[in-house]
C-alpha cells in the first residue's frame, strides 16, 4: 500500500474542506482499502468520514431517504424498507457477506468499483485504471463482463446489486460539494464508458454523496430482487433482475424493471416494462416481453450465455412476483 | 522500545512484509513510545482502542489494518490473516458489537471504538458457549478459520435472525473453511443457539 496522510472529519463541511486532488473519502473501506492494497487506488490523503451524521433511514409521504453512511446491514433490516421496498432489502441481503454488510456504507456501495480482473490487476492494461492503456477483456477472459452499454474501451460490469434495485425504483442521489447541493437521478448519475471508462459517474472532485432518495411507490410492496450467480451466497451476479409490479385485476398496470450483471451500469428495461403493461402476466406474455431484456446486446467470446440468462432471469422474477410460479 | 518489546522500526519492517511486499519507508520522525501521549508524526496517527475491555493506545502508520495492529502490535494473534482481502472471514472481530473483517478496517478508523477478538470471549477458564460448542462438535480441522468462524457465529446468534440451518449457512457465508468442516460448524451453531 502506498503512503498517505490520514484525517478524520467531524462533519460534512470539514470533510469537504479536507478533500483535494488525490484525496479519497473512507467510509466502510471494503472497496477503498481492498483496492489500495492492490495498488489500484493510490490516494495521497484518506479522509475518514465515519464520524459524519449521515446514517439516518426515514420514510414519509415523499418516499424513503437513506443517509449515505447508513450501513448495508442497517438498511437491509430496516422494517420500513423491508415492508415498502422489499426489492431493496433483498438486493442488500443478497450482496457480499454479513461482515461486509456491517461495514459497507450505502454511498460506498453505489460507488464501488468493478470486479473486472484486469481492472484489479496492475500488471495488466486497463482503460478504466490507466486511461489509454487498452482493454484486455475485449479478447481475453470476459465471462463475467457486460453485454449492454459496452464500448471498445471497456466492457466492465457495474457490480452493485443495490444500484439495480434503486435504478428500477427511480431513486435519486443527493450530492454535496463546496459549491452546494445537487440531486441527480441515479440512472443518470452513472456514465456509459464510451472512450472515457475511467469516468464512472457524475461526481465532481471532492463531492460527497450524502443521501439516497427513493420516491414513494406504494405498489413497490410487490417487488423482488432475483440474483443468479455461480454460488448461492457471497458472490457477484452473473445476471440479476429488480422488478416491481402494479397488478390490478390480474393485469399489469405498471412495472419497473432493471437488470444487473449485464450492463456497464445498472440497466433499466423500459422496453420490457412497456411490453408488460396492459397485459395479463401469463408465461407467454412475460417471455415475449422479457425477450427485450437483451435488446442491443453485444456479447463477447465467453459471455454470450448472458443474453438468454438475463431474459430468463426477468421472466422468472416477473412470473414469481405475479404469483404464476 | 514499546511495551510489547518491538522497536517501532522493527514493527515497520514487519508491517512492510505483511503488506504484500509494498515498499514502505519508515517516516523520519522520532519514535514515540506506544503510550499515545506523543503527538503523531506527519503520517502517523494516534489511536485509542478498547480491546476486550482494555483501553490500548497506539501510534500507527495509517496503512496499518486493525488486523495487523491486533496481531503485531497488541500480541493478540488469535485473529488470523487468511486472504487479507475481505473474502475469507478468518480475521473477523467485533467493532462496537458488530462483526467486521479486520483486514479491511484501518486501525486509524477505529479510534475510540470497542473491539472484541476471540481472546475476549472466554471468562477466565470458562469458554464462551460458542467456543464450547465448536469443541464438542469438532467444528474444525486445521483451526485456522476457527476464531473467525466463532466470532461470526457469536454475532449471528446474538442477531437472532438465522434460525434454520439454511439461514445459518447463509449468515455464515462470509467465513470460508478450506477443510470443509461446515456440517460440524452448523451443528455447533445450532447447539450454541439453544443455550442461554
Amino acid at each position: 500500500m502506498r503512503a498517505f496522510t490520514f484525517a478524520a472529519a467531524r462533519d460534512v463541511e470539514q470533510a469537504l474542506r479536507l478533500a483535494g486532488p488525490g484525496s479519497a473519502f473512507l467510509a466502510g473501506g471494503t472497496t477503498l482499502v481492498d483496492l489500495m492494497k492492490l495498488d489500484v487506488l493510490t490516494p495521497q490523503r484518506v479522509i475518514d468520514i465515519n464520524g459524519l451524521d449521515l446514517r439516518g433511514i426515514s420514510t414519509d409521504h415523499n418516499g424513503l431517504r437513506i443517509g449515505a453512511m447508513a450501513r448495508m446491514a442497517d438498511v437491509a433490516t430496516d422494517r420500513d424498507v423491508a415492508d415498502h421496498y422489499p426489492v431493496i432489502a433483498q438486493a442488500l441481503l443478497g450482496s457480499a457477506s454479513g461482515q461486509v454488510r456491517n461495514m459497507a456504507s450505502i454511498g460506498g456501495n453505489l460507488l464501488q468499483r468493478t470486479r473486472c480482473g484486469y481492472f484489479r490487476d496492475t500488471a495488466t492494461p486497463c482503460n478504466k485504471r490507466q486511461p489509454g492503456s487498452g482493454c484486455p477483456a475485449q479478447t481475453g477472459e470476459n465471462r463475467d463482463h457486460a453485454i449492454l452499454g459496452t464500448s471498445t474501451a471497456c466492457v466492465a460490469t457495474h457490480p452493485s446489486d443495490l444500484a439495480v434495485a434503486l435504478v428500477a425504483l427511480g431513486a435519486k442521489v443527493r450530492l454535496r460539494g463546496t459549491g452546494g447541493t445537487r440531486q441527480l437521478d441515479l440512472g443518470e448519475f452513472y456514465r456509459l464508458p464510451g472512450d472515457t471508462p475511467h469516468l464512472e459517474n457524475q461526481l465532481r472532485p471532492g463531492e460527497l454523496v450524502t443521501d439516497v432518495l427513493v420516491p414513494a411507490l406504494p405498489w413497490a410492496r410487490r417487488s423482488i430482487y432475483l440474483k443468479i450467480r455461480d454460488r448461492s451466497s457471497f458472490e457477484f451476479a452473473l445476471t440479476s433482475a429488480a422488478v416491481a409490479l402494479d397488478l390490478r385485476h390480474g393485469t399489469v398496470h405498471d412495472a419497473r424493471i432493471a437488470v444487473g450483471g449485464v450492463g456497464t451500469r445498472p440497466w433499466r428495461l423500459t422496453a420490457v416494462e412497456k411490453a408488460l403493461c396492459g397485459r395479463r402476466p401469463t408465461e407467454d406474455h412475460v417471455q415475449a416481453a422479457a425477450a427485450h431484456a437483451a435488446d442491443g446486446a453485444r456479447p463477447l467470446r465467453h459471455n454470450g450465455f448472458k443474453v438468454t440468462l438475463v431474459q430468463r432471469t426477468v421472466t422468472r422474477a416477473v412470473l414469481g412476483l405475479a404469483g404464476r410460479r | 522500545m514499546s511495551t510489547d518489546g518491538l522497536s517501532r522500526r522493527s514493527f515497520f519492517g514487519r508491517a512492510a512484509v505483511a503488506s504484500a511486499g509494498s515498499v514502505l519507508a519508515a517516516p523520519a520522525v522520532g519514535a514515540p513510545a506506544d503510550t499515545g501521549t506523543a503527538p503523531p508524526g506527519e503520517n502517523l496517527v494516534a489511536v485509542a482502542i478498547t480491546v476486550n475491555g482494555e483501553r490500548r493506545e497506539l501510534t500507527v502508520d495509517p496503512r496499518v489494518t486493525l488486523l495487523d495492529a491486533l496481531r503485531e502490535r497488541l500480541g493478540l494473534t488469535g485473529t488470523k490473516k487468511g486472504c487479507d482481502r475481505g473474502q475469507c472471514g478468518a480475521c473477523t472481530v467485533h467493532v462496537d458489537g458488530r462483526r467486521v473483517v479486520s483486514c479491511l478496517t484501518l486501525a486509524a478508523s477505529v479510534h475510540r471504538r470497542e473491539v472484541t477478538t476471540v481472546e475476549g470471549l472466554a471468562q477466565g477458564d470458562r469458554l464462551h458457549p460458542v467456543q464450547r460448542a465448536f469443541v464438542e462438535h469438532d467444528a474444525f480441522q486445521c483451526g485456522f478459520c476457527t476464531s473467525g468462524q466463532i466470532m461470526s457465529a457469536v454475532a449471528v446468534i446474538r442477531d437472532g435472525r438465522a434460525t434454520t440451518d439454511d439461514e445459518v449457512r447463509e449468515a455464515m457465508s462470509g467465513n470460508i473453511c478450506r477443510c470443509g468442516a461446515y456440517p460440524n460448524i452448523v451443528a455447533a451453531v445450532r447447539q450454541a443457539r439453544r443455550e442461554p
